[in-house]
């Protein structure tokens, strides 16, 4: 955990040195105050407390602090089945959020629709919104949470959510076209 | 249990009941479509009957219907009728309760709608239209009531393909609906 000064392999290397310090500082920034969204459908809830609760303590990881407004919050934690019918509102939840921002579908059912092969079920909230890290399991273990939100983490540190690559592409796009 | 209700049903009606069955202590008339308001108004109103609490309505699709070790003669073929309404009402004051079923083709599916005797069957009713589409005739309010407005068909009619996505949203870099869907020729 933490910011990884020594590493052993070149790429990784190389890539950490490519990366501004500013954006090294303001990743590390983000990844330790994930303000988390949970939009809670189904059963995979009671997961998500137990996650959040004392036992297991979110709080470890800077993510403990859950915010009812997509507007103040940064992760998007799709936690259950998402029909067909709520695509337009999980749509806008995430539309609302501010930049950058990342997303976990929470459980299979959030992940694939899991055994809801059917007319009403969506197959995974991807079809939606993009999605950063997939946590299987249903309901997954806190620990496989966990483990997903240290993934999540890694994944901000070095910049690779989508929110953030998105950010860079457009960047590129601006200076390229500046140029000519 | 409630034979006696059965029975007078069916020396009130004789032309009405097409048939009664007691499975399971659970009476069940078949009533013929053209009289089913005037015997639900019966069941109703009438002291000794009083059918106070409507349980549920639904239906029962029998397309393909063919279980195993099934008699040949059980088994759906197009001769029979594709739908069945089930009516589940129950007596407080006498406690006792029937099922009325409704036969209906496929090429006609209409059903009298009793909403206007139990009002708790207006929900019950768009239910059933909204899976089923079964037309209730006399309905005041019949729309979809769990799907969307924009759904084309009845997902709980045996005919509709199992796999088959009506998505509302979708994202810009993704094809409308990936899941190739093979209908049943």
């Amino acid at each position: 955990m933490g910011v990884e000064l020594t590493t052993t392999r070149l790429e990784d290397a190389a890539k950490w040195a490519k990366q501004s310090l500013v954006e090294k500082g303001s990743n590390w920034g983000r990844k330790f105050s994930l303000f988390t969204y949970p939009f809670v459908t189904a059963c995979c809830g009671m997961e998500f407390m137990s996650v959040a609760g004392p036992k297991y303590d979110l709080a470890r990881f800077g993510a403990e602090f859950p915010r009812f407004s997509p507007r103040q919050s940064d992760l998007l934690m799709v936690v259950g089945t998402i029909t067909e019918k709520q695509g337009p509102a999980v749509k806008r939840v995430f539309d609302q959020m501010a930049e950058p921002k990342w997303v976990i579908a929470f459980g299979v059912c959030a992940s694939t629709g899991g055994f809801y092969q059917n007319y009403h079920t969506m197959p995974g909230v991807d079809q939606v919104i993009p999605v950063d890290v997939y946590i299987p399991g249903c309901p997954p273990r806190p620990e496989q949470v966990l483990d997903g939100i240290i993934m999540l983490m890694d994944r901000i540190q070095s910049g690779r959510g989508h929110s953030q690559l998105r950010l860079k592409r457009d960047q590129l796009i601006a200076t390229a076209s500046s140029e000519e | 249990m409630s034979q006696k209700v059965l029975d007078a049903l069916t020396a009130k009606f004789p032309h009405a009941v097409e048939r009664t069955a007691s499975t399971h202590k659970d009476e069940v008339a078949w009533i013929k479509r053209d009289n089913l308001v005037e015997v639900a108004k019966w069941l109703r109103d009438d002291p000794a009957m009083a059918f106070d609490s409507p349980v549920f309505v639904t239906a029962v699709d029998w397309l393909d219907y063919n279980p195993i070790g099934a008699p040949p003669s059980a088994r759906w073929d197009e001769s029979k009728p594709r739908f069945t309404v089930c009516i589940q009402l129950r007596s407080l004051v006498h406690r006792h309760r029937i099922r009325l079923e409704v036969n209906l083709p496929e090429a006609d599916a209409r059903c009298p709608s009793l909403a206007e005797l139990w009002p708790a069957f207006n929900w019950q009713e768009r239910e059933t239209f909204d899976m089923f589409g079964i037309r209730f005739d006399g309905h005041p309010d019949l729309r979809r009531i769990y799907l969307y407005e924009e759904f084309v068909g009845y997902p709980l009619r045996k005919d509709y393909p199992k796999e088959k996505r009506q998505p509302l949203v979708r994202r810009d870099d993704l094809p409308i609906n990936p899941i190739k869907v093979e209908h049943k020729p």
